[in-house]
């Protein structure tokens, strides 16, 4: 029995479709992000559930009650912001306790439930700080401890470590997943950022124009995209774009070289494919002409990445990149001739439609806020 | 001015112009000054803050807000002799809307002579308080995050939670700044109530006046002492509204 | 992206009670103005007449547009070399300067003539006695905290060194650089604070009135008093000249895109 449910929820912002029909269900205690570009309707779909806009079409049931239309003071839904949310005239202390002080709950009871959650949150020295008295991170903190402190029935996080710095916000994201896991609530995550909702998620819910393109566990997301868009936005991929020679051998013409991809067998001949291999799985090695399923290159440039080095390879038309430990890296400067094999049976296969592939970028979406 | 304050008519030293003023009828003139100043200040601060904040708030069209901001820029300029006119062609005795409500609607509540009372001044004056607060106000409202008003919400607190809590606080300091600078607004007018009324609403500002221009008794140095003394009400205005401000601020950076 | 929320029904109450609070005694003045002036009954344009043939009309207008041109003037000669120095030399002046524009609203016009009745009561007959020369000093103290506050946010829009230096290198002398190089970078500002300047002397009553000179606001008050219903045309009129300065003011500023709203005034 799904505890959060969404259905078919829709939403227009004047000319644009902002959510297409949004279908999520969602067991108690786990933990979904939404993940997406700007503009994706990630952050629509959030505020939806929390109430502060109304869907055009759709209902959101939260334990087998319709709440569409219930209004966002009722709902006891906690939300975390991007930031600047804090109530400034407060300290962390008074901002934890406001949700249990208009609830009217007992001032000593009120006290010992936000000790308890600023210990968690593990700010327990720092209640009486003003919110301009703290950094960002602390102040998120605090903000997690306030949409904690209702009890609330689903924690929503609206791209809560967005504002920070790259160490604060790793370990700030490990810190939600491990209360999360502590306290065993249901979580709505929105991001756009994919490593984070890889690392925290039981589901990843990838979306793109107002709709779901694919969901599952994090791994499944990464290992085998449903989509082209998928297969862009999460991890780094090597496309080509190809079409099926031999469906028997499995063989795929890819700018006149030919590759054999295990995926290719029982696709109709001449059907144009886009072959989707991970950099990690291309294996690089100076050029020597043998060795089959290789694409002969010359190295463009190195991308140093700590324990691997990025190799960014030209062959023919395509641009081809390859993870190879950094040690062996040394080997093969830019301007080396070498010969990239690619996996037969790592390599993914999707069928190439007419439409036209999605750009992927920081492009600011209209309906993204 | 501030020797002039403590010279007698026969040009030697003296108190006895300043120690005047806290006697009849000064003290009373100054308490009538001040009243008028604090209700209309009160009152201007209240009406331009809930009109200010209906303007800006989400789903007001844009052109509301700028439409209000254009308008309050030319009222809050909009003083003195033409201002006391129009309220006396609108609810003077003989005023379009006094008329109107005693021909057509037959309705006595207003005659239209307490125009020309105390009440008539605070009328009127709120006719430049008012805009001159949406003016003043307006930044501050606009500091107002959408997020408080959100996380609020989603804790389970309705708007009067909200604005007891959170917004009203939050604006606290840039009200009481407001409302010294309209109490000031006001306390310094001096043609509107002399044109409203001829002189007849005994204010501060209305007795200097009558002591320079000299048609009944001329005594420049009562005149002097008089300023004198408002510029000390301002100054212990002053005073109240430091304190007043940093309780309200202890919060902000 | 906005929620397309149509507006909350109390803030439509209360802005609708604002337009009509604001617009009414407009109207009414407008309807009063109307009026015949013997009778009292609608409609005529006697009262326009009445103004456009009255001499006293023009001759107090034509002295105070003269004034308010003259304080101007004096203004601009003193403050714009001042502020420009100010900025470029000796920036930490600058809230000095800030603090003593706030003086002039701080202390009430009623106030500052008593003071300055006072303070001139020796000078020469000329200056003492002209409107041109005693009333102008008080109104050049009156706009000092527009003229002030309007040049200072026009000097702090420009790059006041960048623009100096330049000018200098390529071998102007200083007048030629605030002339040509400095005054069309800040014109925005400094007309801001000439039509301010302008609303407030052709408004202005108190001063006026306690130095016992005749300008366009003491011609108004006379009128108030003595022919209600052509007052109703002569309020209108100021009332228009008011709008006309505010939305000049309006329209520099959104055409340089900088704020220049500002308040004060006669009250």
């Amino acid at each position: 029995m799904p505890y959060l449910e969404l259905q078919g929820l829709e939403r227009d912002f004047g000319t644009v479709k902002a959510l297409d029909g949004i279908d999520i269900s969602l067991g108690e205690g786990e933990f979904l992000s939404l993940l997406g570009p700007s503009g994706c309707g990630k952050t629509t779909a959030l505020r939806l559930v929390a109430g502060f806009d109304r869907p055009d079409a759709g209902t959101i049931v939260v334990d087998g009650k319709d709440v569409t239309r219930v209004a966002p003071n009722k709902r006891d839904m906690g939300m975390v912001f991007q930031a600047y949310s804090l109530f400034p005239n407060m300290t962390a202390r008074q901002n934890v306790e406001f949700g249990l002080r208009v609830r009217g709950q007992d001032k000593p009871d009120r006290r010992k439930r936000v000790d308890d959650l600023l210990e968690l949150v593990g700010l327990a020295h720092a209640g009486d700080r003003y919110p301009h008295q703290l950094s960002g991170g602390m102040q998120q903190r605090v903000a997690l401890a306030r949409a904690l402190a209702i009890e609330p029935r689903v924690l929503l996080l609206d791209e809560p470590l967005s504002a920070l710095d790259a160490k604060v916000r790793v370990q700030l994201r490990e810190e939600i997943r491990r209360i999360q896991l502590e306290l065993g609530i249901t979580t709505l995550y929105v991001t756009h950022d994919q490593e984070e909702a890889l690392s925290v998620s039981d589901h990843v819910a990838v979306m793109y124009r107002g709709r779901i393109e694919q969901m599952g566990a994090p791994a499944e997301m990464y290992s085998a995209p449903a989509t082209p868009f998928v297969a862009e936005f999460i991890g780094t991929m090597n496309r080509l774009e190809g079409t099926v020679v031999d469906p028997g051998a499995g063989t795929v013409d890819t700018g006149g070289r030919t590759i054999t991809v295990e995926a290719a067998r029982g696709k109709p001949r001449g059907a144009r494919v886009l072959v989707l291999v991970r950099p990690e799985t291309v294996q690089v090695a100076a050029a020597n002409g043998a060795g089959g399923n290789t694409l002969t290159g010359e190295v463009l440039t190195h991308t140093f990445l700590g324990p691997v080095t990025r190799l960014r390879i030209l062959s023919g038309e395509a641009s081809l990149i390859a993870d190879m430990p950094t040690a062996r890296a040394a080997a093969l400067p830019p301007g080396s001739k070498v010969d990239a094999s690619l996996p037969s049976d790592e390599a993914r296969l999707l069928d190439l439609t007419e439409e036209a592939l999605p750009e992927i970028g920081e492009e600011p979406g209209p309906a993204d806020r | 001015m501030l020797i002039g304050a403590f010279k007698g008519a026969n040009g030697g030293w003296t108190t006895s112009n300043v120690s005047q003023l806290v006697h009849q009828p000064y003290i009373q003139a100054y308490r009538e000054s001040i009243e008028i100043s604090g209700v209309t200040a009160l009152l201007g601060g209240a009406i331009g803050l809930a009109l200010a904040y209906a303007a800006i708030r989400d789903g007001t069209p844009r052109w509301i807000r700028s439409l209000l901001t254009t308008f309050s820029g030319v009222a809050a300029n909009f003083g003195g002799i033409p201002l006391a006119f129009a309220f006396i062609a609108t609810i003077g005795t003989i005023g379009i809307a006094t008329q109107f409500m005693h021909n057509q609607l037959h309705l006595n509540v207003w005659q239209g002579a307490d125009l020309f009372t105390k009440t008539g001044v605070e009328i009127v004056y709120l006719y430049f308080q008012i805009p001159l607060m949406v003016l003043v106000i307006a930044p501050a409202i606009d500091g107002l995050r959408r997020e408080w008003r959100e996380a609020a919400s989603n804790l389970g607190a309705n708007a009067w939670q909200f604005w007891r809590h959170i917004g009203l606080p939050v604006l606290m300091p840039s009200v009481l700044g407001a409302l010294i600078l309209l109490f000031g607004n006001a306390f310094a007018a001096y043609a509107t109530a002399y044109s409203l009324t001829n002189g007849n609403v005994y204010i501060v500002p209305v007795v200097i006046g009558a002591y320079y221009t000299g048609n009944v008794f001329n005594n420049p140095h009562l005149g002097q002492a008089l300023a004198l003394g408002m510029f000390v009400v301002l100054v212990a205005m002053m005073l109240l509204y430091i304190p007043l401000q940093r309780r309200a601020a202890r919060w902000a950076k | 992206m906005r929620t397309r929320r149509r507006i909350a029904p109390s803030a439509a109450v209360w802005l609708l009670l604002g337009a009509a609070y604001f617009l009414l005694p407009l109207l009414a003045t407008f309807l009063f103005s109307l009026r015949q002036l013997q009778t009292g009954h609608c409609c005529t344009v006697a009262s326009y007449t009445w103004v456009i043939h009255n001499s006293e009309f023009w001759q107090t207008l034509k002295l105070s547009v003269e004034l308010a041109l003259e304080t101007i003037a004096v203004s601009l000669v003193i403050f714009v070399p001042t502020v420009y120095w100010v900025h470029l030399k000796v920036p930490k002046l600058r809230a000095v300067l800030a603090f003593m524009a706030l003086i002039p609203f701080v202390v009430p016009p009623i106030v500052l003539v008593v003071g300055l009745l006072n303070f001139y009561k020796g000078s020469p007959t000329w200056f003492y006695g002209q409107p041109w020369g005693f009333l102008v000093a008080a109104y050049v103290i009156l706009a000092f905290p527009y003229m002030f506050f309007s040049l200072d946010s026009g000097f702090r829009a420009i790059d006041v060194h960048t623009l100096t230096e330049a000018s200098q290198s390529l071998g102007a002398s200083w007048p030629r650089t605030l002339l040509t190089v400095i005054l069309p970078n800040i014109r925005a500002a400094a007309l801001a604070g000439s039509f301010l300047t302008l609303a407030i002397v052709l408004g202005e009553f108190t001063i006026a009135n306690l130095s016992l000179f005749h300008t366009f606001p003491i011609y108004l008050q006379y009128v108030n008093e003595t022919q209600a219903y052509a007052a109703g045309a002569t309020t209108l009129v100021s009332f228009g000249i008011t709008w006309a300065a505010m939305l000049s003011l309006l329209f520099i500023g959104r055409k340089r895109g900088q704020r220049a709203a500002f308040i004060g005034g006669a009250r």
